[in-house]
């Protein structure tokens, strides 16, 4: 049974693939390819969460944090490039009048990118070290991130001369040259998109096969067991929360990428609640499902929204109650069920 | 150390290892005390633990006999007192670190990864891999697979290596977690009341378990079935409130007036 759902697993991450790479590019015209890459991006959180949620039982109410950091890393660099010899927009309404240091970096794609693998990494890892060490966990696990959520929501509309405020970051143009609204970038960019996405997707599998997948699942069972086994549980459980971070950030910066745009909404709490759905409908223990996930909810959210603008909510809501009351194992839970009631 | 090389049928022929080539080990415990809310769990013990030697530990409900073992391996912290395993002050080590050291704690209830199969969790204890870096990159070689068989086999489960561990009968469990605990090749093996649960059958094969590794290793049992002590036990402590009442051979222990008083009169 466990090599059949093995051998299961495969076969959706091989159709996710096929679907991916040829179908999508070859059926749907730019715009509605766009906006797949869009929802996609959220895929990379929603598989992050698999890890971290499905498989180690750390339920972060956070990721849109790490995806922030990512994606604004990125939308500084774009930033930089669309506004050339002068500053930023939104700074010179702000009255400021040179560069801030920390912002200077970023005008270097290297560092930029750099920054978007290393900085939320090192905040997942540190942060939640020091959180596990002091066997913080579960619930009040989940409230903390909320709460630094919200905090980074605070920040990021606070610092309006820094960040854009409300408004977050637009009005990009090019990327290292290219314009990143042509026909021939949308590919580019959704095919950039989807090579790192199955990367990170087997990536995601192979961990959840090896040793430390088995050990990711006994801390979700029995944590306090695990520690006579010898393992040092915080670090482990920081290690798989960086990957989710990690993750997250890569996501954030295609979103940045793809929607032209990165702003508080998109980073906060609501935002951050919408991508554990993701990983919820799809199925927690499932990266093809997470995959999945992100891409129904999203094209769902597009479909309602566009003709029930006043109460789209609700049907996502409701969507939410479903999933979690009739199959808690998500879409690909119930795939699997129906494959294995066939035998 | 030689018990976890994983050469095919080396474990039954350990007790043949001389007991020098396995490195040294014993248990000092000085002045321990700690108490909860003020009552007094455990009140200045002191114990000693030889090398090769198996203890049994009995007493009352309430004597501090877990407590004791808790405190032993860090999941309890001592308010008085040491705990030595040689040289190394285990006082103040965490708990992975007191693992890491070499003492293996078996808990009163079973304790298996039930999600994970029986091979997988014994794999999981497998001393080398325990970093997330190294746990991830761990290698699955023949060896691996070979020391996860040979481990099977001893506590009598090689049949059923792919069985989901929380499918196991109660039984089965507690020879799992007792082979878990062999594989990360302890030098003090504290096994807390290890047959419970178990058929008269299983209790035999378990006896044979435990006197063969206690050779080369310390091990401390604690149980409350006198049959099964009276065939393991080389000697018996019998703790009561907390205190070190009576220690010395099964029969010393069980014709002692005192003994008969305070635990096997009720």
């Amino acid at each position: 049974m466990k090599i059949k759902r093995e051998y299961m697993e495969l076969g959706a991450l091989a159709t996710l693939a096929l679907v991916l790479l040829v179908a999508f590019p070859l059926l749907l015209g730019g715009f509605y390819l766009n906006l797949a890459g869009k929802y996609l991006s959220f895929a990379f959180v929603a598989i992050g969460i698999v890890l971290t949620w499905g498989y180690g039982g750390i339920l972060s109410l956070g990721q849109g944090i790490f995806f922030g950091l990512g994606g604004y890393a990125l939308a500084m660099f774009l930033k930089i490039e669309a506004s050339g010899s002068n500053l930023p927009d939104f700074m010179i309404w702000s009255g400021i009048k040179v560069m801030p240091a920390w912002w200077a970096p970023f005008s270097n794609i290297y560092i930029t990118l750099a920054a978007i693998v290393l900085i939320p990494a090192t905040m997942a890892f540190v942060f939640s070290y020091l959180v596990f060490k002091k066997r913080v966990s579960g619930v009040y696990f989940a409230i903390v991130t909320l709460a630094l959520a919200l905090t980074f929501t605070v920040l990021l509309v606070g610092q309006q001369s820094y960040t854009g405020g409300e408004n977050g970051i637009t009005n990009f143009t090019t990327f290292l040259g290219y314009d990143i609204y042509s026909h021939a970038s949308t590919y580019a960019i959704y095919y950039t998109e989807i090579v790192l996405l199955l990367f990170v997707a087997m990536g995601s599998t192979a961990v959840i096969r090896s040793r430390l997948g088995n050990v990711v699942i006994a801390i979700r069972d029995r944590e306090d067991r695990v520690r006579f086994s010898g393992y040092n549980t915080a670090a482990i459980k920081a290690f798989i929360f960086m990957l989710g971070a990690l993750f997250a950030s890569i996501g954030g910066a295609f979103f940045t990428i793809q929607a032209g745009l990165i702003s508080p909404t998109v980073v906060g709490v609501t935002s951050s609640i919408e991508m554990v759905v993701y990983a919820a409908v799809g199925g927690r223990l499932s990266v093809p499902g997470a995959v999945l996930g992100a891409l129904v909810v999203g094209f769902l959210q597009f479909y309602l929204s566009n003709n029930f603008p006043h109460i789209w909510l609700f049907f996502l809501g409701a969507l939410f109650i479903l999933v979690v009351t009739a199959m808690p194992n998500g879409l690909m839970g119930l795939l699997d069920r129906f494959a294995l009631s066939r035998e | 150390m030689e018990l976890m090389q994983g050469q095919q049928g080396v474990i039954f022929d350990g007790a043949n290892v001389p007991a020098a080539r396995r490195g040294h080990c014993e248990l000092s415990i000085r002045n321990l005390s700690v108490s909860f809310d003020g009552f007094k769990a455990v009140d200045d013990l002191s114990l000693h633990i030889a090398q090769d030697e198996l203890r049994v530990i009995i007493g009352p409900n309430g004597a501090g006999k877990t407590t004791l073992l808790d405190m032993i391996c860090g999941k309890t912290r001592p308010m008085a007192g040491q705990i030595f395993l040689n040289d190394l002050n285990l006082t103040n080590l965490s708990d992975f670190n007191i693992v890491r050291a070499g003492v293996g704690r078996k808990f009163q209830n079973p304790s298996v990864y039930e999600d994970l199969s029986v091979a997988e969790n014994l794999e999981i204890s497998i001393p080398r891999g325990r970093g997330a870096l190294a746990s991830l990159f761990f290698r699955r070689t023949k060896v691996v697979k070979e020391e996860i068989r040979d481990m099977a086999r001893i506590v009598f489960l090689d049949d059923l290596l792919d069985r989901r561990a929380g499918h196991l009968s109660h039984g089965q469990k507690q020879w799992l977690e007792i082979g878990m605990l062999l594989m990360q090749a302890p030098k003090l093996l504290l096994l807390d009341e290890p047959v419970a649960g178990m058929s008269p059958r299983e209790r035999e094969q378990t006896a044979e378990l435990l006197k063969v590794l206690s050779v080369g290793r310390s091990v401390v049992v604690i149980e409350h079935d006198m049959d099964f002590v009276r065939s393991i036990a080389h000697t018996v402590t019998v703790l009561h409130q907390g205190r070190l009442l009576v220690e010395g051979s099964a029969d010393e222990v069980q014709a002692d007036p005192r003994v008969i008083d305070v635990y096997l009169g009720h």
